[in-house]
């Protein structure tokens, strides 16, 4: 079946190269928990990692950021591990782990030489349900993930320029906040709050569990099913849908910030893969972005940057795989000499030429081009395989999704990207933030405050 | 334990990486050294042309090495930036080029299809032997990376950053930051790219690094014909020594933020130092094993003053620095930075624990497969041992070496290399 669209797209590839997509094993044990598997042996390593269904979005007001904050406790201790055991085995066993947290996942992960997994086993699962929270430590937490969200968020003009615009752009929905959480609600976290949270959704039956690498399906299985299928199940109650409210004409802010440059960002209110009802329609917003910004051939790039040199950098992109609607999103700088006004009508011209224009045979064979060659090169990661996997399935879509992508990629038409430029990107559902530079009062000042350390 | 461990890996998977992570090298017929390895399971190519043209090479013209790199792709033989940009992302390929402090590059990523690979292998090579300079595409380059120099004055991390180089690197060529400074970009003319690619754009000074499922026969082939339009050129000079490290100073620049950004240290090694593996092995311990260091328990841990708590060696061609970083909110600046101090002094004047470095080596050997377990991974490795003329069998031997290290060298490296009196303490925040 994917051989036929190979062909269409690029009619001097031997199919041979693509045949070899790699199965993935699927087991769901009792309590719930499903485990994903894809072999990869090209190295001796493996990728072990957990997925849980909650992130910023599952948030009520008040504690927005508390899936974050409970993932920086999870590395706090459990009865059997304490504080610092877990980081530590690992570490020793020649492991690197982390986390992440989304709008809609947390994760945990450890990439190990294969013959530890067993290793990121026992310790994933013991604290899916036994981390014990102290009031100290998250005092103490609570400091870092400010300091965090002070270097990511307070001190950066643009991620600020962001927070503000998805706050404007979004009335009702989840996606309003952001991941880190805002400030006084971080300040205020007990750990209570964070107890509740971890019961409410710390349990197998809200869990997927994904390994790449160097390793059987089978013994993965066995594996598995030693360490994770003993624990209990919880109650999930399915998160509220917290729908947004359809929009009804533009947004605008203005955001005056500290800072050397001016910015633009604009959104239009789209669907999602899981919440479009023609899914064609999300693969055509796809393709559509990579029309706009899928390198340097690209329409933003060719004639903003390029062309009319109205812009030093200008982007686009769409992810279909949220869990609720999202934007479409576009994004520039302008050049010396030109302002965001001048850039939110080139971008909007841009939008508008390809509503009223077929684009071209060759510039969808290229996006198409690319789309297969990432394919190819997203194998060479463990991690990013992964990832993809574990992501579809924990915002709702299934990891399934993975092996269509390509193909549905292919079916879209010239005519398909113009339908949904025009359905969907439209005045109504736009948002736009102005960042508008102003100076950094205090004057930079090289002081040397002495010779030698610094004297306390 | 590690050795058996690897013969294991060389009988069990005789067609992975590990067997395949064997460096074959040759000249091409005006001398290039090429670098290759041959991996299998992939139907792609990652191909790397590496220069001794980064910005240890700008002289006084402070970024002109990143902007004559950045100009490559904007024109070529009878191409527009347009044409060579639908000619490489037709066939899904991808161009990169950029510059760092000893070198400049260019890579691209193909699938290996003859069809499509030729494509882009024949664009690649306009790029490197037939660059336009086209005076309206540099002009506009130019007013690009101005606004990205702008953009930087905004960063008191990145502020902190070009301080720090300064204090410790004084008039040598790692002093300055590898994107230039207004003042330097300004003054380019086209002209000066021109001879800035003339003198280090040469076959003299290339090598060429591929990784891929390519057979040898045809790597030949194509490292060959990729570079054979370049000049011969001259091997430029080696960069000069860097200078001697001297008492610390302690700067502080006032920026609006509400972090201060701390950066400390000094000069450290360089990639070929007889003390690499020690100093690297301690670093690890200090700083360098993420969740676990030593800086990253004290600062972070303990006492919650920053996200991130790190310190690195980057080595290079001459010593490269030796940095410590954190970032705290601007009140508690003195105190982030005197547990950074003491955790440092500390560990200079006692070294690690055995048990300590029983961890690190077996963290460091543990995940020692986790380095090169892909494509990208492993052309950087090959990309640094050929152009830092390192052995061969670098990574095979990598393990032995971590494991020679005890507690005595390390203490010892550190005491000769990173005295605490002569580190350098940069900050960049408000008060």
């Amino acid at each position: 079946m994917i051989f036929r669209v190979i062909l269409l797209a690029l009619v001097c590839l031997p199919i041979s190269a693509y045949s070899s997509s790699v199965k993935v094993h699927e087991r769901t044990f009792k309590n719930g928990l499903k485990v994903l598997v894809k072999e990869d042996h090209r190295s001796p390593v493996v990728v072990s990692q957990i997925w849980y269904k909650v992130g910023s979005s599952y948030e009520p007001g008040g504690i927005t950021g508390i899936s974050h904050m409970l993932e920086h406790m999870m590395f706090k201790g459990t009865k059997k591990y304490p504080a610092g055991e877990f980081s530590r085995i690992v570490a020793e066993n020649g492991g690197n782990e982390n986390a992440f947290t989304g709008r809609d996942y947390t994760a945990y992960f450890q990439t190990m030489e294969k013959s530890r997994l067993e290793v990121s086993f026992e310790l994933e699962a013991d604290r899916m349900r036994n981390i014990q929270l102290d009031a100290t430590e998250l005092k103490k937490e609570l400091e870092v993930v400010t300091e965090e969200r002070r270097m990511r968020t307070d001190d950066k003009p643009r991620s600020k320029t962001q927070e503000y615009f998805m706050a404007m752009a979004f009335s009702n929905s989840p996606y309003k906040n952001p991941v880190i959480g805002w400030p006084s609600d971080i300040a205020n976290y007990q750990v209570d709050d964070l107890q509740a949270w971890y019961e409410l959704w710390y349990a197998p039956n809200n869990a997927t569990l994904v390994i790449v690498g160097d390793v059987k399906a089978d013994d993965v299985f066995v594996l598995a099913e030693k360490y994770f299928a003993g624990i209990k199940t919880s109650d999930i109650k399915p998160v509220k849908p917290q729908t947004e409210i359809e929009q009804h004409g533009v947004r605008k802010t203005t955001i005056k910030l500290a800072a050397k440059l001016p910015y633009i960002l604009m959104g239009y209110k789209v669907p999602v893969l899981n919440t479009i009802e023609d899914e064609s329609e999300a693969y055509a917003l796809e393709v559509l972005a990579g029309i706009l910004d899928g390198g340097s051939s690209a329409r933003l790039a060719s004639k903003l940057v390029r062309g009319q040199q109205i812009a030093v950098s200008a982007g686009a992109g769409y992810s279909m795989m949220s869990r609720l609607p999202e934007m479409f999103m576009l994004d520039a700088t302008p050049a010396e000499g030109k302002t965001v006004f001048d850039l939110e009508y080139a971008l909007k011209q841009q939008v508008y030429d390809i509503q009223r224009e077929l684009v071209s045979e060759q510039e969808l064979q290229r996006v198409k081009a690319q789309v297969l060659a990432s394919a190819v090169y997203e194998r060479d990661s463990n991690f990013y395989q992964a990832m993809q996997l574990g992501m579809l399935e924990t915002v709702g879509i299934g990891w399934e999704k993975v092996d269509e992508y390509v193909e549905k990629v292919n079916q879209i038409t010239a005519e398909q990207v113009r339908a949904v430029a025009r359905k969907y990107l439209v005045e109504e559902k736009l948002n736009i933030a102005y960042l508008e530079p102003q100076p950094l009062n205090q004057k930079k000042l090289v002081r040397k405050v002495a010779g030698g350390r610094h004297a306390h | 334990m590690h050795i058996r461990f690897i013969a294991l890996i060389l009988v069990v998977f005789s067609h992975s990486v590990f067997s395949a992570a064997k460096i074959e090298t040759w000249q091409t017929s005006q001398g290039s050294p090429v670098f290759y390895v041959e991996t299998k399971g992939l139907p792609m190519v990652d191909i790397r042309v590496v220069f001794d043209a980064g910005s240890a090479r700008d002289g006084y013209q402070h970024g002109i090495a990143a902007l004559t790199s950045a100009l490559l792709d904007t024109g070529a033989a009878e191409w527009s930036a347009d044409d060579i940009a639908q000619r490489l992302e037709s066939v899904g390929a991808r161009l990169g080029s950029g510059v760092s402090k000893d070198t400049a590059w260019v890579s691209l990523r193909s699938l290996t299809e003859e069809k499509l690979l030729n494509k882009a292998l024949q664009t690649m090579q306009a790029i490197l032997t037939k660059p336009s300079f086209n005076e309206a595409d540099f002009q506009r380059e130019k007013g690009r990376t101005l606004a990205g120099l702008k953009h930087r004055e905004e960063s008191p991390g990145a502020l902190a950053n070009i301080e720090f180089l300064k204090v410790l690197y004084k008039d040598h060529p790692y002093a300055h930051p590898s994107s230039g400074v207004v003042e330097t970009v300004t003054g380019f003319a086209v002209a000066d790219l021109q001879n800035f690619y003339k003198q280090f754009y040469v076959a003299n000074n290339a090598r060429v690094v591929i990784v891929g499922d390519i057979d040898r026969q045809h790597a030949e082939k194509i490292a060959q014909s990729l570079i054979a339009g370049l000049a011969a050129g001259e091997k430029p000079e080696s960069i000069a020594a860097v200078p001697v490290p001297e008492k610390g100073v302690t700067k502080h620049i006032q920026f609006p933020s509400t972090q201060t950004h701390v950066l400390a240290g000094l000069v450290g090694m360089h990639r070929k130092d007889k003390d690499y593996l020690s100093l690297y092995v301690g670093n690890h311990i200090l700083g360098g094993s993420g969740l676990v260091s030593q800086l990253f328990g004290e600062v972070r841990e303990k006492r919650g003053l920053a996200y991130s708590a790190y310190s690195y060696f980057s080595p290079l061609l001459r010593k490269g620095p030796f940095t410590m970083g954190l970032q705290t909110r601007n009140d508690q600046t003195s105190q982030a930075v005197e547990v950074m101090q003491n955790t440092l002094t500390a560990f200079v004047e006692k070294g690690p624990t055995e048990t300590a470095l029983l961890a690190a080596k077996k963290n460091i050997t543990g995940g020692f497969a986790m380095r090169f377990d892909t494509n990208s991974k492993l052309i950087s490795y090959v990309s640094m041992i050929g152009f830092y003329q390192l052995p061969l069998d670098y990574l095979d031997t990598f393990q032995q070496r971590v494991d020679a290290v005890t507690v005595e060298s390390i203490k010892d490296a550190f005491k000769r290399r990173v005295q605490p009196e002569f580190i350098n303490t940069i900050t960049v925040g408000g008060e």
